[in-house]
């Protein structure tokens, strides 16, 4: 596959073979979603209007559609939202990263005035200003259901109405997401300041809102990007550390991972969300799979193996880990998912160590695990 | 945690008589539980006055009492069943409120009964308002600056201190009755004054005034390990000020980002784990428009109707999950029974819209005020499902059955500017019209916003709404257009009238373009999971995912839309039922349904559900999909018989009784044939169309006379005339609706009112029981108090009456059931109405008598015999019992409203007195409908000229039992000439003190008022009713009511009745 530094291909747009239609008095461009397995979906397009190919994946959060846009995890991945209603509210100061990642935008349909106190923009404007492809007014729910019942599959997104099948499925089956952290990740580090305990963060693709929820704590945050090496966030001293969130498939990281095991041969106390959680478990020798469907939204139910109780929890994986391959002298599991059972959390015996595979960052979502933060603060005083 | 095993016997105490406010939500949660409880191997007892509940069937539950729920009676239940629990979260307020009192009264300990579900500290700390005050503070939940007082001097401080306006709310009622927004003192004191009284605990919050901001409501779920998820959230078009269940509500909430979305999630979850509520809870808040500010404005400890209504939204099932938490369950190990592979401890995720619109009764109640304030006023609601805003709120307005099928159908087009804008300014149930002309005529959002709050979101959707009807009145009706316009689910009646064609035209086009309705599942998960519920909405320009089913023969049930006067929970009893019986006879079960309050829409009733308007366009398109074998009709009320001749168009079979027949029943020519046939005597009238026909024939027959339309249920707009003026004024109300058919003029005959409810297979009828009316002809029958069985015709006129139902049931071919309504005036038998089709007296009549009409009709439907079926046919034997339908109103809800009695039904629910005696029957009927006396032992009598005679012995009896009485001038010199002690009293006109006086004095237990004959004349005494209604005294308006009372009042002891357990009857 070639294209650009991740993998992602790109085509410009061959104008002749856009068809436009009337609706009252304002054209529009018809816009087209080839599924892997030959399904096409037509709708109209909107954002801009250059071809992607990605990996489909769907959300059912009902709300923060910008925070989905924003979140670095979906690098790579064109994005499907359920709910059909996008962009009631428009763009408001909720962004969880300078830009927005999605390859590509699915909705059934985008609100045309967006209303509320903060809104500073439509999305209409911001998918554009992004230049992400998007399509709207297709059976979102019929999409969605190929996805859950054939698993995530690749697609294009593409104006151009004399698209060939037979030219483009081998393509659409040939993609990779390929290393998207490498994409995602900040390219120096930065410090946000604060008096209480010093936290490196390491930056996979992370959310905004995980460094403000340490910051918001007291801590002040050093952000690393994602190749730092262990040996210099060592020495920088930190009470502890984090492992964020970011995309793609976490066997990629190979390299991550051998500093990660470094990080964890320390005593330093380290929290970790999602890829960062499946990245520990990789250095300590357990196995991660790809889920048929990942887990996006903001409603799954996790279980605290302590103390059994269940929090609604913010998710965006399309990974897991196998936590059977995981020797349980090394990690203990501390959550699991109620609907079907797979790893959310580790526990690192003997270790000042606990990683989740969901967000209690939320954002969007629902902030019920913030708490985690307060355990990570507590967890970094008492080894202070 | 698993089930705690010590809870065995559960008493569930359900809601009560419908009363707005307080409606068939709590027939559906209550239903719902004891289900749940019984799938759990529980014994339940069920209390519940309401006999046309479907909770009360002795299928739901094991032990049912249809007794009233007062203190006393729940004491003497509960130590003649013995629970060990009591349930008492999904009884709406009315249960609350008596759990509270056997708590703190120490019964429930002094018995070793448990509360479950809830305790009372929670309940006490949610719904008092100090308490709850106190409690929010704590854990750092933003209320409204408020102050809990107890005196109109009080609150008058307060208000001056915080400035108007302000909002008051009795503390402990239901519908926040006796609740308003005061702009200044004089208004406070009023409310204030009427809300200290109606408060059980004299209590009124004031409260600083928020209207204006956005109302948005989370359903909560928790159980006792702690664990907490939202169901769903909802947000009400209308800003704060006019009551949620007043409100147009969408699902989930629109104009929220997640910011705003995640804040009032956490707060509402830190709320109920602070009042340490187990089950379903609703908070609802005021979020200001332009900041992060927000208000808890209240919350309810227990099942609402809004958990009905996120319940339905969402799929997930909140009455049932709350049931099995009260059992000791968490939520992680009660499984979804939508996707059967998800717990309940999870969030539900729409992909679709939903829309809720309040039916709201002032079709009803004419003189009544349509503003919109914190009282509610709706007696029910509908619900409608789409994938686009707009879509929805179309299904919603044409699912009301008010004559609306879009936002043309009320015509504003006459007002333009100023006039417009301070109509904008009114909050009433017309708003949205009022909206969608002002955005015609090109006034902007900004404007509309400023008077009305209604976020501009919502005045964007209204406005694609209206632009479309532009284009399709201005552009060629292409394919395109066409295929948009049903997107935003415009009918084709609506369409064909924009675009200048017929909707025959339209309707061909669609099928022609492949433009047919698409059905979508309710899945809880937005498609995630693949799900298992049969629970469907329609949508255009999808994909269609309901899977053909054609391996049983299939029945279309259709339902009875949203709950109104004249047409209420009684016909969900029956679609029910008869959805059941179908089943077990191996058909699958498709109901067609739009009422969220109902068990009919619980996705587990029929095999498929269908919640769509009641059109017959919304009909044909599922027609189209499932090609039942047949349909019926008969049990969903006037709803369903409309569609009769739509359905045989499309060719579906009509089961039981024909459409020529429904249709020979109403129509006046076809019908008195039938009776000629038959040798039974009418009361002679006539068919008329205009006024002066009318009064021709009236006085042809001699005043007084019955006017009203034919085809309509609940008496809507029948009156008794006396005289032309009231003639011209009576047809002048009716004809304000076109009418397709004549308007009926009857000789009015003033004898007993007699009715039966008969299921005819062909060949023979079976009667369960005879039916006797207390208050005379000329009283709605809905409105009118009862008796099963009849106790003052002779033996004879009930062979009459045997004989009369048979004969008309032949000659109507009625296969299934079939409703008379029948005067006797002596030994003369004369039919006044007859409805081929279940009736409001089916429940009851069922449950005493103990055969299951419904069930029973449905097999002859399907060809059954009575005689095979186990029943000697004819009039049944009487019960051991004696059972007394008592009507119930919510006249003080409705400010401005008439509350005396007429042809026209104004009930809004009933209750049920059964007992071995007929008093017993009839003290507990009384009782049940919430008349409890004595308190202050005074009244006041003022009767028109003919009741006099009978006013004075009943005022006797009254004196006798210690009552001191007050009586206007002539009534009291009636009085004084027999013998009776009374205390005249001037006229409201004339000087102080009044009859007025006395009323707002507080001291009056119940005031007997019947109103003269005639529109002109009754007028006189509407303050006095008024006034009474809303001071909280009772008021009886027909003579032969208050006649029954003191026959009840004499012979009866609130502590000494038996209860009986009606499903051994």
């Amino acid at each position: 596959m070639s294209g650009g530094d991740n993998g992602v291909y790109n085509r410009a747009v061959v104008h002749a073979h856009t068809a436009f239609f009337m609706e009252g008095n304002r054209w529009i461009m018809k816009a087209f979603l080839i599924l892997e397995d030959g399904t096409v979906f037509e709708g109209i397009n909107i954002g801009s209007k250059k071809e992607v190919i990605s990996e489909i994946v769907f959300n059912t959060s009902m709300t923060g559609y910008l925070e989905v846009l924003t979140d670095p995890s979906y690098a790579g991945q064109a994005v499907v939202m359920t709910y059909p209603l996008i962009g009631n509210y428009g763009i408001t100061p909720d962004m969880e990263s300078k830009r927005a990642w999605p390859d590509g935008y699915i909705v059934r349909e985008l609100s045309r005035l967006p209303s509320n106190f903060r809104c500073e923009g439509t999305i209409q404007d911001f998918l554009k200003e992004q230049d992400i492809p998007g399509i709207a007014g297709i059976d979102t729910r019929a999409l969605t259901k190929i996805l859950r019942e054939k698993g995530t599959m690749n697609g294009m997104i593409t104006v151009n109405e004399n698209y060939d099948l037979k030219e483009i499925l081998p393509l659409l089956r040939g993609y990779r997401v390929g290393d998207v952290v490498s994409k995602a990740t900040c390219r120096e580090s930065y410090v946000l300041r604060g008096d209480g305990p010093k936290v490196a963060l390491m930056d996979y693709g992370a959310k905004n809102n995980i460094a403000k929820s340490l910051n918001k704590r007291g801590c002040e945050v050093t952000v690393y990007p994602a190749f730092t090496p262990a040996s210099d966030v060592i020495s920088s001293k930190p009470d502890g550390i984090m492992l964020s969130n970011g995309p793609g498939d976490p066997k990629t990281c190979g390299a991550i991972i051998d500093e990660v095991r470094k990080l964890y041969e320390t005593d330093i106390p380290i929290f970790a969300i999602c890829l960062g959680h499946q990245l520990m478990a990789l250095a300590n020798g357990a196995k991660t799979y790809k889920l048929k469907y990942g887990h996006r939204g903001g409603n799954h139910p996790v279980k605290d193996l302590s103390n059994n109780r269940v929090y609604i929890s913010s998710q965006n994986h399309g990974y897991a880990v196998d936590a059977l391959t995981l020797d349980g002298a090394v990690a203990k599991e501390a959550f699991v998912n109620v609907n079907d059972g797979t790893n959310e959390g580790f526990s690192y015996v003997g270790k000042n160590i606990f990683t989740v595979q969901f967000h209690p960052e939320a954002c969007p979502g629902p902030q019920d695990s913030g708490y985690l933060f307060d355990r990570f603060m507590d967890m970094m005083k008492g080894a202070r | 945690m698993p089930r705690n095993s010590k809870i065995r016997k559960v008493l569930v105490i359900g809601s009560g008589p419908i009363v707005i406010g307080q409606a068939a939500e709590f027939d559906y949660a209550g239903t719902q539980a004891c289900r749940s409880l019984k799938e759990e191997g529980l014994e339940v007892v069920l209390l519940n006055s309401n006999p046309a509940t479907i909770m009360t069937d002795k299928d739901i539950a094991d032990r049912v009492y249809i007794e009233p729920l007062t203190v006393e009676v729940v004491e003497q239940l509960i130590l003649k069943e013995k629970p060990d629990s009591v349930l008492p979260t999904l009884g709406g307020q009315a249960a609350l409120n008596l759990a509270m009192e056997l708590e703190e009264n120490g019964f429930l300990r002094r018995n070793n009964v448990r509360l479950i579900g809830t305790t009372s500290e929670t309940i006490k700390k949610a719904e008092d308002r100090l308490e709850f005050k106190t409690t929010m503070e704590k854990i750092g939940e933003p209320c409204a600056a408020s102050l809990v007082v107890e005196s109109v001097e009080e609150g008058v401080r307060f208000a001056e201190k915080i400035g108007y306006p302000v909002v008051l709310r009795p503390a402990y009622t239901l519908g926040g009755s006796g609740g308003g927004i005061a702009d200044n003192r004089g208004q406070l004191a009023e409310i204030l004054e009427n809300g200290l009284r109606l408060s059980r605990v004299g209590q009124v919050l004031v409260e600083r005034c928020i209207a204006g901001w956005k109302e948005i409501e989370y359903e909560v779920m928790r159980d006792s390990a702690g664990n907490c998820i939202t169901v769903c959230n909802m947000e009400n078009i209308d800003p704060v000020g006019v009551h949620t269940g007043d409100s147009i509500v969408v699902a989930p909430s629109q104009t929220l980002g997640d910011k705003e979305y995640q804040m009032l999630r956490t707060s509402a979850i830190n709320i109920i784990s602070e009042l340490n509520i187990t089950g379903g809870c609703n908070v609802q808040y005021a979020l200001h428009p332009k900041t992060f500010e927000y208000c808890v404005i209240e919350v309810n400890p227990r099942v609402s109707r809004s958990s009905a209504l996120a319940s339905k939204a969402t799929g997930y099932p909140i009455a049932k999950v709350a049931a099995k938490i009260a059992l000791g369950y968490t939520l992680d190990e009660i499984q979804n029974a939508v996707t059967k592979k998800t717990y309940a401890s999870f969030e539900p995720m729409l992909d679709y819209c939903v829309v809720k619109i309040p039916r709201l009764p002032f079709d009803k109640f004419i003189s009544a005020k349509r503003t919109l304030t914190t009282q509610m006023k709706a007696t029910g609601e509908v619900m409608s499902i789409c994938d686009n805003f707009e879509g929805a709120l179309m299904k919603a307005i044409r699912s009301l059955e008010q004559h609306v099928d879009g936002l043309m159908s009320y015509d504003y087009s006459y007002l333009s500017g100023e006039d417009l804008l301070e109509e904008l300014a009114v909050v009433d149930d017309r708003r949205i019209w009022k909206i969608a002309e002002a955005l015609r005529q090109g006034i902007s959002y900004d404007e509309i916003y400023d008077i009305s709050g209604i976020d501009k979101w919502f005045i964007d959707k209204i406005a694609v709404l209206v632009e479309m009807e532009m284009r399709l009145k201005s552009e060629p009706l292409t394919a395109g257009l066409l295929r948009e316009a049903k997107r935003l689910e415009f009918p084709d009646k609506v369409i064909a009238d924009l675009a200048g064609k017929e909707e025959s035209e339209i309707c061909r086009m669609r099928y022609e373009n492949g433009i047919t309705a698409a059905y979508k599942m309710v899945d809880t998960c937005a498609a995630e999971f693949a799900a298992e519920t049969p629970y469907y909405y329609s949508v255009y320009g999808s994909e269609n995912e309901v899977e053909k089913t054609n391996d049983r023969k299939k029945v279309l049930v259709l339902g009875s839309g949203p709950i109104r006067i004249g047409q209420g929970i009684e016909f969900d009893f029956c679609s029910v039922h008869c959805t059941w019986a179908f089943s077990k006879e191996g058909y699958e079960t498709i109901i067609v349904n739009n009422n969220p309050e109902t068990v009919s829409t619980d996705f587990d009733i029929a095999d498929k559900l269908y919640f769509e308007p009641l059109t017959p366009e919304d009909v044909r398109s599922i027609v189209d999909l499932e090609k039942p074998d047949g349909a019926v009709v008969q049990f969903g009320g006037q709803t369903a018989i409309k569609l009769t001749e739509s359905l045989m168009k499309m060719g579906v079979p009509i089961l039981g009784t024909s459409a020529e027949n429904v249709d020979a029943a109403e129509d006046r020519e076809l019908f008195d044939g039938i009776l000629e046939k038959c040798g039974i005597p009418r009361p002679t009238g006539g068919t008329v169309f205009t006024a002066e026909e009318a009064k021709k024939v009236a006085n042809e027959l001699g005043y007084p006379v019955l006017v009203r339309p034919s085809y309509v249920l609940g008496g809507q707009g029948m009156q008794i005339a006396i005289n032309d003026h009231d003639v011209d004024e009576f047809i002048g109300i009716i004809n304000r609706v076109a009418q397709d058919h004549p308007i009926l003029v009857d000789k009015y005959l003033q004898g007993k009112e007699i009715e039966v409810d008969a299921v005819c297979d062909g060949e023979d009828i079976l009667i369960p029981g005879i039916m006797e009316h207390i208050e005379r002809a000329g009283i709605h029958s809905g409105d009118s108090i009862s008796v099963y069985p009849a106790q003052s015709i002779s033996e004879k006129t009930k062979r009459t009456i045997e004989e009369y139902t048979k004969k008309l049931a032949q000659s109507l071919h009625v296969i299934g059931l079939i409703n008379i309504q029948f005067i006797v005036c002596g030994e003369e038998v004369y039919v006044i109405e007859v409805n081929p089709r279940s009736s409001r007296t089916v429940p009851y009549i069922s449950k005493v008598t103990g055969i299951p009409i419904v069930p029973l009709a449905t097999k002859v439907i399907i060809g059954g015999k009575i005689k095979e079926l186990g029943y000697m046919p004819g009039l049944q034997p009487e019960a051991d019992y004696f059972a007394v339908k008592m009507p119930v109103f919510s006249f003080e809800k409705i400010r401005g409203a008439d509350i005396s009695l007429g042809p026209e039904m104004k009930s809004t629910g009933e209750c049920l007195g059964i007992a071995r005696t007929f008093d017993e029957a009839l003290y507990k009927a009384f009782l049940g409908a919430g008349i409890k006396l004595p308190k202050h032992k005074n009244m006041i009598i003022t009767v028109r000229e003919e009741d006099k005679e009978k006013a004075v012995e009943i005022g006797r009896r009254f004196e006798k039992i210690g009552y001191r009485i007050f009586a206007t001038r002539g009534t009291a010199d009636a009085m004084k000439a027999a013998g009776v002690k009374a205390n005249a009293v001037n006229k409201i006109e004339q000087e102080s003190p009044n009859l007025m006086d006395l009323i707002l004095g507080h001291k009056i237990d119940l005031v007997i008022d019947t109103p003269p004959h005639g529109a002109e004349r009754s007028k006189d005494g509407f303050v006095i009713r008024r006034n009474a209604i809303e001071t909280g005294v009772n008021v009886l308006t027909a003579i032969d009511t208050a006649e029954a009372l003191i026959t009840s009042l004499e012979n009866t002891n609130i502590r000494k009745l038996m209860l009986i357990d009606i499903a051994k009857i």
